[in-house]
């Protein structure tokens, strides 16, 4: 799967150490096969001293020699004092396996999806839309304080999802309720969590879109961006001391790439070998901050290279990318026992959530073009209906169906009871200390004093 | 330090026996370890049927649950079977570290991670020895980013480990905030209790000896406001391993605070297993006349004081607080409403610090009790100056805490 490639130019000495530390590196997969490429990569197997030295001059042979074993390996010395590029001068490529028109591209290195994978896969997208567009006119009609959409990001969480095994861990950033609801969380549970009644797992205490469902391998979201990076590589630590055949995967935004959890967490996981799955979904916005303003490199794929973790670039809207990109990634993470990152191009169609207007910093006719042209449902429709396994019928029932679920999920979850007071107090600790039991005391005897200025609905 | 304690035990085991109910354990005699925990029971029979006994035994259960033993310690059973035994003699930093390799011995869970816990065997020498016996994955070396090793520990335990995670300085936790507060306290609660997280976050802190501001942080008044954390603070051998082992074993997160200068303190210890109540203070040296609370090394310059004030003609109650988060209000009343007069010494600066809550909670609680206004002695709200000199007068000395306590009881 892995595509090597030749490094062309004499700046590949800055890179070049000798070939008994060379392992240490890694590959950086490149689809480009053009020696005009600098930063690619290639990987020994063995210590072959021929293929280093290919590119180089002999002038350099014997500087290689001369190299001196500094902490960290042998470095070969240069008399040519040359800066390292910024970043290269041909961004790094981003993988594909369907055109524009949904059509597999015939160099693509792909593994085929059968029909019920592609129809699980694509109906699940089509549920996340729908969910999406009516929790956010219920939030809109003031049913629901916050909602968050993930449109234009429905082939990463569901495609992803469909790579993993139900045992991998997920640990969230907030735009992924597509990968809970391949695990076959349900509508209800869903919505239940939005209204913070009684049924929600989160028992009333998070916003609406911080799932959590420890049965589905799902870590409770938690807003602060990028706090789950270091987590995951922590889960992954003891998924290695275990020895299991499970990764985690952990989603972020191209925002919390700045984050310094974001650093230390690559840089950690690969010290460490820790086998966590990193899929950067680079929508290009964080709230009104354009990736141009975020970070000057060559997006997030290229920041893998410099903890030394194998990269990959994915066109996030080509859902049958993704799906072979997380699957390979999986595998890599759990047999090599290292770290993968995959940033997953995408574009955040929606609003960052109810709160924001996006048009206010953005055109809207960009915003149009990424609905329309490069839709990653409509692209992945093209492709499923083109093989006979999905048409227009199905579309306009299922939809209508998932339609009728979901307000009927959200009927039912606006009269479902509140959670009830004790869980204000229960679970800050595993059991309730004295100091809360005290203050719950002092809360009911209030507001039995005063019940009318206190919400009715809330059970006591 | 350690000599001044055993020379106050032993004086004050002549007044003290007379003049009060024997019932109040004390620590003259440390050896006596179980026949401690006996009496104890009697002391706490107001309360709710709180904890069995103090001391020696479980963890784990809260104020009102009265749970008996969870740890699988020596059926409880007067001082016979332990007079027997010598106790073995070591110091504090041994003292975690033996309570740390008991416990990972005992479970294959427990790991720890910190910045050179490994082979280096960490700063203070706490993990000495550990790597090379449980594997570098269990004693993990991690890179320099508290914030996120914090993380991982955190996401480490959500997934059924139990991390000891070291901060070299409890200083450099302050760049683990974001994972303490937000997530180490909070997840547990807004998973539903879906997601639990026993971590025990521990490391140096307090004043030292010309460490210099950054390495004399108290981070407790930081996180006291912290829900779902709790947070102890050790000040012996004897309750370093004890409180080590109980917060490995609770499933809240703990927050254990070591003392930089505390690390080479000497003491007897018992041979046979023991795991102390995270709630519970100590009594250090019972007293009739004034109640002086205190934690960590500040309980050294009490003890120091409270030999002048003896000689004096006073007799105060020193209680070793112990347990930052929550207070043990139960232990503190007892002594308020004996004594009626409280002065409480810590290191924690004037603002905000646990002497600021602890007035205020025992204001609340007590008030009724109190014939005098509770005097707080703390450090100036001055970063540490690196200069001996300055640095002695920033921290409160024992000279300071006779006065007070003069003050105090006319």
């Amino acid at each position: 799967m892995a595509i090597w490639q030749f490094v062309g130019k004499r700046v590949a000495n800055y890179f070049t150490v000798s070939t008994t530390t060379f392992r240490s590196l890694r590959p950086l997969i490149n689809g480009d096969s053009s020696p005009v490429n600098i930063f690619g990569y290639r990987r020994f197997e063995s210590s072959k001293a021929g293929q280093q030295l290919d590119l180089v001059s002999s002038d350099d042979d014997e500087e290689q020699n001369q190299g001196v074993d500094f902490p960290g390996g042998r470095v070969g010395f240069t008399s040519e004092m040359s800066f390292l590029h910024k970043s290269s001068k041909k961004r790094v490529q981003c993988y594909r396996v369907l055109d524009d028109n949904g059509y597999p591209l015939s160099s693509s290195q792909y593994q085929h999806v059968n029909k019920e994978l592609a129809v699980k896969m694509y109906s699940g997208m089509l549920k996340l839309q729908t969910m999406d567009t009516i929790l956010y006119e219920a939030q809109r009609q003031g049913r629901i304080s916050f909602y968050l959409t993930s449109y234009g990001e429905e082939a990463i969480s569901l495609a992803s999802a469909a790579a993993l095994s139900g045992d991998d861990l997920i640990m969230p950033q907030y735009r992924e309720p597509g990968v809970l609801l391949w695990r076959g969380f349900t509508l209800h549970e869903f919505v239940n969590q939005c209204f913070g009644n009684r049924n929600d797992y989160g028992k009333g205490r998070q916003m609406p879109i911080h799932y959590g469902s420890k049965k589905h391998n799902y870590f409770t979201i938690s807003s602060p961006i990028a706090t789950q990076l270091p987590q995951a590589v922590g889960a992954a630590y003891s998924l290695k001391m275990d020895n299991k055949d499970a990764c985690v995967v952990t989603y972020f935004g191209d925002g919390s790439t700045s984050e310094g959890d974001f650093h230390a967490s690559l840089n950690f996981a690969a010290v460490m070998e820790a086998p966590v799955v990193f899929l950067c979904r680079n929508n290009g916005w964080a709230i009104s901050t354009p990736v141009t303003e975020q970070f000057r490199s060559d997006g997030v794929v290229v920041k893998g290279q410099a903890y030394g973790i194998r990269s990959i670039r994915v066109d996030g809207n080509d859902a049958l990318a993704i799906y072979n990109a997380v699957r390979v990634a999986r595998e890599m993470a759990i047999k090599d026992q290292q770290p993968i990152l995959i940033e997953a191009l995408t574009y955040r169609v929606g609003h960052h959530s109810t709160s924001d207007d996006s048009t206010k910093y953005r055109p809207i006719d960009e915003i149009e073009n990424w609905k329309t042209a490069r839709n990653p449902v409509s692209m992945f429709r093209k492709w499923v209906q083109r093989k006979g396994w999905w048409s227009d019928e199905e579309e306009s029932e299922f939809r209508a169906n998932v339609r009728k679920e979901v307000i009927q999920a959200i009927q039912v979850a606006e009269k479902t009871e509140k959670p009830p007071l004790d869980y204000l107090f229960s679970d800050v600790y595993e059991e309730v200390p004295i100091n809360l039991i005290e203050q719950e005391r002092l809360v009911r005897e209030t507001v039995k004093r005063y019940p009318q200025d206190f919400p009715k609905d809330v059970p006591m | 330090m350690a000599s001044i304690l055993q020379r106050i035990g032993a004086a004050t085991s002549l007044s003290s026996s007379n003049s009060f109910d024997t019932k109040k354990f004390n620590l003259s005699s440390p050896r006596s370890v179980i026949g401690r925990k006996v009496s104890n029971l009697d002391v706490r029979s107001n309360g709710a049927n709180k904890m069995n006994g103090g001391m020696n035994c479980q963890i784990g259960g809260r104020a009102d649950h009265f749970v008996t033993n969870a740890v699988a310690t020596k059926p409880e059973a007067p001082a016979a079977s332990t007079a027997s035994k010598p106790g073995h003699e070591l110091l504090l930093f041994e003292a975690l570290r033996e309570g740390l390799e008991e416990e990972m011995e005992r479970d294959a869970r427990v790991c720890i991670m910190g910045e050179d816990v490994g082979h280096y065997g960490g700063s203070y020498k706490v993990s000495k020895g550990l790597a090379p016996k449980y594997g570098d994955l269990r004693v993990l070396d991690t890179p320099i980013a508290e914030n996120a090793f914090t993380g991982m520990g955190i996401g480490a335990a959500m997934m059924g480990l139990r991390p000891i995670i070291e901060g070299m300085n409890m200083g450099f936790l302050l760049l683990a905030f974001n994972q303490i507060s937000n997530n180490c306290g909070m997840l547990h609660y807004t998973s539903g209790g879906q997601f639990k997280i026993p971590v025990v976050i521990r490391g140096p802190g307090g004043v030292g000896r010309q460490l210099g501001a950054e390495h004399s942080q108290r981070l407790e008044s930081y996180f006291q406001s912290i829900p779902g954390i709790q947070m102890v603070a050790c000040s012996t051998p004897y309750n370093a391993k004890g409180l080590m082992k109980a917060a490995i074993r609770s499933d809240n997160p703990v927050i254990l605070f070591e003392h930089v200068l505390l690390y080479n303190l000497k003491e007897t210890i018992p041979d046979e297993e023991y795991v102390l109540n995270l709630e519970e203070a100590e009594m250090v040296r019972p007293g009739e006349h004034v109640t002086i609370l205190t934690y960590s090394r500040m309980r050294y310059h009490v003890m120091q004081a409270a030999k002048t004030l003896v000689n004096k003609g006073y007799d105060p109650e020193v209680i070793d607080i112990r347990s930052l988060k929550p207070f043990d209000l139960h232990t503190i009343g007892n002594s308020v409403k004996k004594t009626h007069r409280v002065l409480i010494v810590e290191e924690c600066m004037r603002t905000g610090g646990i002497g600021a809550s602890l007035t205020a909670a025992i204001n609340e609680n007590f008030q009724d009790y109190l014939d005098a206004p509770i005097v707080c002695l703390s450090s100036q709200d001055v970063p540490t100056p690196y200069a001996g000199t300055l640095e002695e007068w920033t921290v409160v000395q024992p000279p300071q805490i006779v006065a007070a306590v003069e003050q105090l009881c006319r």
